[in-house]
């Protein structure tokens, strides 16, 4: 018979290299499994894509009816700068201020441009020229943006006219988007689908996989081993950290090389950031494998719990400062509206790293909290 | 509250009114026995008489409300860590990675139990020829028929030679002559000097062991070789003793 004494003293390299074994162990389950190779490698670009293209705000090729009773110089060139743009297609010109809600009830055109009448004239003397931008308000986001659109060629216009001199002095307010001057929203999207697939991979997966040794009886095992349940644990967020710092990289270089949003800032501490969140991602799913027995309560809370606040609340899709109090608090304790915004702040605004020092902070004492809480939550012992 | 030196010296495993209360049941009470080394030792019971709960206690997977035990000589409560490294222990879910293949499980385990780098490889050939699995080395897991993963977790939990291996239900869902060649890997291992704890329903094993313990309601009703109990008894097998004890039964099934 063998002598155990001998053989079962851990000692630090022993350790080391059965954490080593671990981990590949790891690495085995994920790519062994096709469903987690979709997840982890599919799913962040098809999340870009279809953030990206399906989910635009962008408003390209709108119909837009004229009504024009003036039939001018500038009624003219007005309707001609809006036809030569991208965003707008004339569609038809209306004979009476009547057929505005017809063509509006038949769904054929997005907004309509009604003149007033001797528009130059009016224009040229100081009277009343008007114009008149009507859109279908059941959309309010797109009948925004295209109003404004609109607003500004006119405006563009009416800056020419002031040059050479036809028209007497006027104020016009100049509308200029800083940052994202052509309203990319890639933008605004990049930033928010980073947050959400670092916190999906790091947080579901590695809950999903802790739940999975439990619900298969080889997390018992392991605990009744000698292998001291921080390794277990550890071994488990490794594989995530490194897939997850290489979709940061696959969702970098979309973005910049096929989006075309640029690193502005300093791409190294736009990475420090992103590291830390990741921390606080992979400190989420061991604090939510802690408290669930199943793969599929894992997914459900990691769903539920994460991915609906991220995408609702984080101001990722809608801005947090128009909601009520109550849940403007509570994405002040989502980590994704912090990181979100200090990636905006980084990487699209191009700011120093002194502007990230709040987000920064927040998220490094949610990371210390997080892990914590799921250490000490963690059972030895299973009851 | 017994100390160390009186353990007898040939006991590898002595309880003392072991007992766990889960709120106001409980699950086992005021248990008593010893193993001796190299013994068989099976721990019979209806589903819910408490022996998984019993075990978990003497693996360290779950604390005792009160009374005292000692595995391989080492206090249960506060010796944890030393029982971890001699014993092995397979549940009643046999706990392979379905996922990994057969060396890659044996390389784990082998691993976490700290059997030294260099005798893995050595010690993983001899177990596959010993089992007859030379061809299915490089096979995953999930390939292989349940008694074959049965006989391979066994081999898996007393890899690294422990003092004493844990089997909670091992041989579920198998029918009998599977059981009967999984025996056989155990009566190898209790030659080889390893003393064998084991919890089952299947009447049949209870044949196979040195001694058997019957529980019912969390407590001990019956303790001795198989053929004592069948003569006190006067049952013609075990099936028969085990349904004589057991109508005592107050509890059901959980």
């Amino acid at each position: 018979m063998n002598d155990f004494s001998n053989m079962t003293k851990p000692t630090a390299k022993g350790n080391w290299i059965f954490f080593m074994a671990f981990v590949r162990k790891e690495f085995h389950h994920i790519f062994r499994d096709k469903m987690s190779m979709l997840i982890l490698l599919v799913m962040p670009i098809l999340m870009l894509i279809l953030f990206g293209y399906a989910l635009n705000t962008e408003v390209k090729n709108s119909k837009v009816a004229v009504y024009d009773p003036s039939q001018d110089e500038a009624t003219r060139a007005i309707v001609e700068k809006l036809q030569v743009n991208d965003y707008f297609v004339l569609h038809r010109m209306l004979k009476s201020p009547d057929e505005v809600d017809r063509v509006f009830k038949s769904g054929e055109v997005a907004m309509v441009v009604v003149f007033s009448e001797h528009f130059y004239e009016s224009l040229v003397h100081g009277g009343k020229a008007q114009i008149q931008l009507i859109a279908d308000g059941t959309d309010p986001n797109t009948a925004n943006t295209i109003t404004t659109y609109a607003s500004t060629i006119i405006n563009n216009y009416q800056q020419e006219l002031l040059k050479t001199g036809a028209i007497p002095y006027q104020i016009t307010p100049e509308v200029k988007l800083l940052y994202n001057p052509s309203m990319v929203a890639a933008y605004n999207f990049v930033p928010g689908v980073m947050g959400m697939i670092i916190l999906l991979i790091c947080a579901m997966m590695t809950s999903v996989s802790i739940a999975r040794e439990k619900e298969n009886g080889t997390m018992e095992i392991l605990l009744v081993s000698p292998m001291k349940p921080l390794y277990v644990i550890l071994s488990k967020a490794v594989p995530y950290f490194f897939l997850s710092v290489v979709n940061l990289i696959t969702i970098l270089l979309i973005s910049v090389f096929v989006m075309g949003v640029p690193v502005a800032g300093s791409l190294f501490w736009l990475i420090v950031l992103s590291l830390l969140y990741i921390f606080v991602s992979l400190a989420l799913g061991l604090l939510i494998s802690s408290v669930v027995n199943s793969q599929m309560a894992a997914m459900l809370i990691s769903a539920m719990g994460l991915m609906m606040p991220v995408m609702l609340l984080s101001g990722m899709l809608f801005p947090t400062e128009n909601m009520p109090v109550a849940l403007q608090a509570l994405s002040d304790i989502i980590p994704a509206r912090w990181y979100i915004i200090a990636v905006k702040k980084i990487m699209i605004k191009g700011l120093s790293v002194g502007s990230i020092l709040t987000e920064l902070a927040i998220l490094g004492s949610m990371a210390i909290v997080l892990v914590t809480v799921s250490l000490r939550n963690f059972k030895i012992r299973l009851e | 509250m017994i100390s160390k030196t009186q353990i007898p010296e040939d006991k590898v495993i002595v309880a003392r009114d072991l007992t766990k209360k889960f709120g106001n049941f409980t699950a086992v009470d005021h248990l008593s026995f010893e193993v001796g080394k190299g013994e068989i030792f099976g721990f019979l019971g209806a589903n819910g008489a408490g022996k998984t709960t019993a075990m978990r206690m003497l693996c360290g997977l779950s604390k005792q409300t009160s009374g005292e035990a000692w595995v391989a000589g080492y206090d249960i409560a506060r010796e944890t860590e030393k029982i971890k490294r001699c014993i092995g222990y397979m549940s009643q879910k046999f706990a392979l990675y379905e996922d990994l293949k057969v060396w890659e499980n044996i390389r784990l385990y082998a691993g976490i139990y700290g059997v030294p780098e260099k005798d893995i490889a050595g010690r993983t050939d001899d177990l596959l020829k010993r089992l007859g699995f030379e061809a299915e080395k490089q096979a995953l897991v999930k390939s292989l028929p349940l008694g074959w993963k049965q006989k391979l977790a066994f081999s898996v939990a007393i890899f690294h030679e422990p003092k004493i291996v844990f089997l909670d239900e091992p041989t579920g869902g198998v029918d009998p002559a599977v059981r009967r060649q999984f025996w056989e890997l155990i009566y190898q291992a209790a030659d080889r000097g390893i003393t064998v704890f084991v919890t089952t329903h299947y009447m049949d094993e209870a044949e196979y062991c040195n001694r058997v313990s019957i529980m019912v309601d969390g407590h001990i009703e019956a303790l001795d070789t198989p053929n004592n109990l069948k003569q006190q008894l006067e049952a013609k097998n075990m099936d028969d003793v085990f349904h004589q004890l057991a109508r005592k039964a107050k509890r059901t099934e959980q």
